[in-house]
């Protein structure tokens, strides 16, 4: 049985499990008053039903991969397995063999195995091409793989049917009217619910250790002091199993992420935090209750569509208006075009930001001001803003975050050399764009040139963690002053 | 107090007729000067970004509203059984196999009618054909194999023309460039003009944008499979998210101990929700893909990163309308003997719920519009065919904008542009579902 | 309301200022609105240069809504109408060729809870003369903020610390340094909306023997809740009840010899 399959299983009888034990109860209420509500007694079955089952399901499902890589590692050779760099290529080879020999009848297995046919032409009858002949010792890893998984997944299943009639026929055989069956299901319920909220724990958990596992592979490669201090950008992407790698300097994404984030804050700090003093001082309700959420529309339209339109309006306006006639570039990809594009789409989040930190400065501040003969503007520079910047300055970090790990526009506008210099209309490159550039088409997860993509994830992360949390702080303590 | 120029008090001053004027220069018309400039400023600052959003809106719908209409090319097809089954077969297996360039001579023979050219001309019989879309005949071929009855008739077949056709008619490719920087040569206008005169050649609602699938020539693309696979990715999402995130929130507000824990906890999904989504498809390649070896370009590993992604939108969204409902509510429950459970599920979640779905939606539109997650995974992929499981391969529909706005071709970056009106149709519609929902269930304690 | 209060003209009870001094501020017939809702029912005073005139009241009598006419702070709440004329020696306060930023500099205000600026002592007390251009020079500047914080009897708690900020103060020198701001650009009038009523005794003492100091050189309006504290600060008093004026005169006369029976009972303590 699939996995599917199982899980439709499961549900099927955690619900008879439900109907079962909530008709008992309801039988049993003759006897004596219940201590629950009958539903809560059919919950509780459902419960010892569903749950084992469901967590023997989780764990061998998870463990299963495992123990079927530890039996393929036992059945190559000790030259395949020496060759580190290869390993994981040769494991992925070897699963491909087990799934042709699937697909696969009982003859051609004959005919494979006394040598009358080869495995290769077989399996492309099969519709599974491979690229080279299947060597003998894989046809012996590839067979123990497919004996322990099928044997598995039998394991599997007798061991979740087994699990399922347990629980059904103990909670069953358990319900009685003195029963606390709502304590034992909310509990359950609650269990669920810390469960769920640790996903967003597990996340990052996630994210930290799968990063920095890919990464500190590449740092093995790479020295760390080559990476984060090279200047050079150029990794050659070798032919697959050759050794030869470029250089990974680290410096000039660096340089063009900060330098592209820089023109976006330029037009969005100024754009974002005097349209949030326009809203909050003078426009009136009217005026307000329109741009407030049609500039908000800007913060919901998705990057690709900001990148579409620095790639096909913005970046051909400035290479023909600017660029060319002041003789600094020719390129419609340049730092200037992605950095303005980027800061249209983050003056929603300066504004918004700061419009609620900028209402949230006590009233009798600005009635103080005010009172004392200042003018509107007067109040707004002199107390209110001066009262709102740490927390204006809170709201610029967390753009400054969004800007720095944006990645969509950049790739479509910014384009893909890695150099650092000053020209503003120069082609430049973020980290975000190499990621992806990184990770397109054939993936090794051995190569540098891969694995560096998650070292550079792994930076940008702490990079963005950073800013976020620092921001994070400075606008909760801000909150908390007014409250 | 000196004889400086100090402002004297008030009563130092001499009688009330003086004091009518102002009593000393306070600079009114510089600071009103200062003041209206600083107004000036806010006001040009939104409408900037009024404007910017105009542009942004402006330059896409001009760009991409002629894509919603396509120009065809309507001939009399002689569904000659000779060619299309020269064995007599005429089962859809046939008809799918053997020689594809018989389709082809279908066309010609149609063209040579309609254009009344001499079948020998070659080159007047290219030059009708330099018109049609090359992917002419295989759609003729899967006309046939669908409905077999039609060998042996004559039927009007409305052909596609090629991308720059398209272009041409449409206005978007000059015409008044000279000739060899030109996509459309003269012999061409001149058939073009002559189809048109005849009412063969006229442009009809764009259906192959939206029931397509990914082609190397625009006028045969459309966003049809991957509006698919971003359908299948919302379900998962959907199903995944809702519940999680309402499960996650309701322990974080109703049950959680105020401790360092769920401190950490608070500060841990405001942070995630601020994390570059490219971080969220790096782990989605580690996890899903590398280690569990779910398969690449699946719209269910794309949903279970988009889940990832949107989980903390909808957590916060949640936790906000959890709060919103007043203490009253749950003493009133466990005041009457509810547990804490029973009230929170009875009472509390009903009254939040309006809340949860406006920010789920919200967060849905935000991952219906999610790109470089997808591009991790592998969902950046030339997907001809309707993805059947989420397990098959599959594109996105921003994914399919991203492969799109890179082609050179003008028809492309037209269809590009119908592709984010259609994407930005869907963000519209969800969001004033939103809007519209928070409206109706508005409540004020 | 009800409806008979409504149809009933109030007639305000005056007697004149047996001091004799001259008027700083008329004001005929004023009413507010706010919204739909009237705050106040044309209310007619005069009020007396360099003298302290105390508002009383039970709450939401109008009395602050009147105060915040008198310097247009009303102007700041969306949906407030005022009616009537205010005039400050003469000149009306409404007319709309008037400047309210000149009105406001001339007629100074403190709030019922102290709202220092979230900046430096010094610079609380000298944002007034700076936005105005009072100072010709660093010096000047310097000299203002020593003789306001010094006529708010702050000077002395706090010369060595003008650099720290304001908000570090406690509750009553915080409010000390509110006045000494307000006192700093000079004006004719200060309005004084509750100053105690967020202060401990000691702190209320000290403002009140401030008040009193100030009145030599300023008109000065103060509203409160205390019957006790308009006793002993003020020189004459008003009672307001539900937006109309019922009573004004001399502080004595009104305490011991009202003219009207609902300000009797007020002042007794039978309703409020």
């Amino acid at each position: 049985m699939g996995p599917l399959w199982l899980l439709a299983l499961i549900a099927g009888l955690s619900f008879f499990g439900y109907v079962l034990g909530r008709w008992k109860s309801v039988v049993l209420s003759g006897k004596g008053a219940l201590a629950a509500r009958p539903g809560y007694y059919g919950a509780y079955v459902l419960v010892w039903t569903a749950m084992p089952a469901l967590a023997i399901l989780i764990v061998l499902s998870l463990a299963k991969p495992l123990i079927v890589d530890r039996t393929v590692r036992a059945n190559l050779p000790e030259t395949v397995l020496a060759d580190t760099t290869q390993l994981s290529l040769q494991i992925s080879g070897v699963e491909q063999v087990a799934a042709g020999l699937k697909l696969a009848t009982p003859d051609e297995l004959q005919n494979i195995r006394i040598g009358v046919v080869t495995a290769r032409s077989v399996f492309a009858r099969h519709g599974l091409p491979l690229g080279e002949d299947v060597k003998p010792y894989q046809l012996v890893a590839a067979g123990a793989l497919n004996v322990v998984s099928d044997g598995l997944d039998t394991a599997i299943d007798a061991a979740v049917v087994a699990a399922l009639a347990f629980g059904l026929i103990f909670a069953f055989a358990r319900v009685r009217p003195r029963l606390r069956a709502r304590n034992l299901v909310e509990n359950t319920v609650l269990a669920l619910l810390i469960a769920a909220s640790s996903v967003a724990i597990l996340t990052t958990v996630g994210i930290v250790l799968s990063l920095l596992f890919q990464a500190l592979q590449f740092f093995s490669m790479v020295s760390p002091i080559n990476f984060y201090f090279g200047t050079i950008w150029d990794p050659r992407f070798a032919a697959a199993g050759s050794t030869e790698s470029g250089q990974f300097g680290f410096l000039p994404l660096f340089w063009g992420t900060i330098y592209i984030s820089f023109f976006a804050m330029l037009v969005a700090v100024p754009v974002g935090l005097f349209s949030a003093v326009y809203m909050a001082e003078y426009a009136g309700s009217k005026v307000r209750s329109i741009a407030k959420p049609l500039i908000e529309i800007l913060a919901g339209i998705p990057t690709i569509v900001y990148g579409f339109f620095a790639l096909t309006t913005i970046g051909p306006f400035i290479r023909d208006w600017l660029a060319v006639p002041l003789g600094l570039g020719t390129s419609g990809n340049n730092v200037l075009t992605a950095g303005l594009v980027m800061g249209i789409m983050i003056i929603p989040y300066v504004s918004s930001l700061s419009d609620d930190i900028i209402t949230a400065v006590p009233r009798s501040l600005r009635d103080g001001s005010l009172a004392l003969g200042a003018t509107r503007s007067e109040t707004m520079r002199q107390v209110i803003l001066p009262a709102a910047l740490p927390g204006v300055v809170g709201a610029v970090l967390l753009a400054v975050s969004r800007a720095i790990g944006e990645t969509m526009i950049v790739v479509l506008a910014a384009g893909v050399a890695a150099r650092a210099s000053l020209n503003p209309f120069a082609e430049m490159t973020t980290i975000t764009v190499k990621i992806v550039n990184q990770l397109t088409g054939d993936l090794e997860f051995t190569s540098p040139q891969t694995l560096v993509a998650f070292a550079l994830g792994i930076t940008l992360f702490v990079i963005t963690l950073g800013l976020n949390v620092l921001a994070l702080t400075i606008v909760r303590k801000y909150r908390e002053q007014y409250e | 107090m000196t004889d400086r120029a100090l402002p004297l008090p008030p009563s130092q001053l001499s009688g009330p007729d003086v004091r009518k004027i102002s009593r000393i220069d306070i600079g009114l018309k510089r600071r009103y000067a200062a003041e209206r400039r600083f107004r000036t400023f806010g006001l040009m600052a939104v409408a900037l970004a009024l404007t910017f959003l105009a542009l942004l809106f402006g330059s896409i719908v001009l760009r991409g509203y002629t894509a919603f209409q396509q120009t065809r090319i309507t001939m009399i097809v002689d569904f000659d059984p000779a060619i299309i089954a020269p064995d007599g077969d005429r089962s859809p297996a046939a008809i799918m196999s053997g020689n594809a360039f018989r389709f082809d001579d279908l066309i010609a023979a149609a063209l040579v009618r309609t254009l009344e050219i001499d079948p020998n001309d070659e080159d007047a019989l290219y030059d009708g054909l330099d018109l049609l879309s090359k992917g002419s005949g295989p759609m003729l071929r899967s006309m046939i194999a669908a409905d077999p009855t039609l060998i042996g008739t004559k039927k009007a077949v409305a052909f596609y023309a090629t991308g720059d056709v398209d272009s041409f008619v449409k206005g978007t490719i000059p015409a008044d460039v000279p000739e060899s920087q030109r996509l459309i040569k003269d012999k061409h206008i001149v058939l073009i003009d002559r189809l048109k005169a005849d009412g063969a050649l006229r442009l009809a609602f764009n259906t192959a944008l939206f029931t397509n699938g990914a082609s190397t020539r625009p006028e045969m693309a459309g966003v049809g499979v991957a509006l698919v696979g971003s359908l299948y990715m919302m379900l998962v999402v959907l199903v995944l998210s809702l519940p999680l995130g309402v499960a996650g929130s309701i322990y974080l507000e109703e049950f959680a101990p105020k401790n360092r824990w769920t401190d950490l906890i608070e500060v841990n999904i405001n942070n995630l929700a601020a994390v570059p989504s490219i971080v969220y498809g790096l782990l989605g390649l580690a996890v899903f893909i590398n280690f569990a070896h779910l398969p690449r370009s699946a719209s269910l590993v794309g949903g279970l990163v988009l889940t990832l992604t949107t989980l903390p939108t909808i957590i916060i969204a949640t936790r906000a309308a959890l709060k919103a409902v007043p203490p009253s509510i749950r003493e009133a429950g466990l005041g009457i003997g509810a547990s804490k459970m029973q009230t929170v599920f009875h009472h509390v979640l009903p009254l939040a719920m309006p809340g949860v779905l406006t920010g789920t939606i919200i967060g849905l539109a935000h991952a219906l519009g999610e790109t470089a997650p997808l591009l991790m995974i592998g969902m950046k992929a030339f997907i001809v065919d309707y993805p059947s499981t989420p397990l098959d391969p599959a594109t996105a529909l921003p994914t399919q904008i991203y492969m799109w706005a890179t082609e050179p071709e003008r028809a492309f970056t037209e269809r590009t542009s119908a592709a984010i009106i259609v994407l930005l149709a869907f963000l519209l519609a969800m969001n004033s579902i939103a809007i519209l929902l928070r409206r109706a269930f508005e409540r004020r304690w | 309301m009800s409806a008979v209060q409504a149809t009933v003209p109030f007639e305000t009870v005056r007697t004149p200022d047996a001091a004799g001094r001259p008027i700083k501020i008329h004001t005929r017939n004023v009413k507010v609105t706010y919204g739909q809702k009237q705050a106040l029912h044309g209310v007619s005073i005069d009020i007396a240069e360099k003298a302290v005139t105390a508002f009383i009241g039970p709450s939401g009598c109008g009395k602050s809504t009147f105060l915040r006419c008198i310097n247009r702070m009303n102007d700041t709440i969306a949906g407030a109408r005022v009616e009537g004329t205010i005039t400050l020696d003469d000149q009306d306060v409404y007319d709309p060729d008037l400047d309210v930023v000149e009105l406001r500099a001339r007629v100074g205000m403190v709030f019922q809870k102290p709202n220092p600026f979230p900046k430096s002592i010094f610079d609380n007390v000298a944002y007034g003369p700076r936005i105005h251009g009072l100072a010709r020079s660093k010096a000047d500047l310097e000299e203002i903020v020593v003789t306001s914080l010094q006529k708010a009897s702050l000077f002395n708690e706090v010369k060595d610390r003008l650099t720290e900020p304001g908000t570090g103060l406690s509750g009553g020198q915080q409010q000390r340094l509110c006045i000494a701001r307000a006192i700093a650009v000079s004006p004719e009038v200060i309005l004084m909306d509750e100053p105690c009523s967020a202060l401990d005794p000691i702190a209320t003492a000290k403002i009140e023997e401030l008040i009193d100091e100030l009145r030599a050189n300023f008109t000065i309006v103060i509203v409160t809740h205390s019957m006790q504290q308009a006793a002993r600060v003020s020189q004459r008093t008003a009672f307001f009840h539900l937006g109309h004026l019922i009573e004004e005169g001399p502080t004595d006369h009104v305490f011991t010899n009202p003219l009207e029976q609902r300000t009797l009972d007020y002042i007794t303590g039978r309703f409020g």
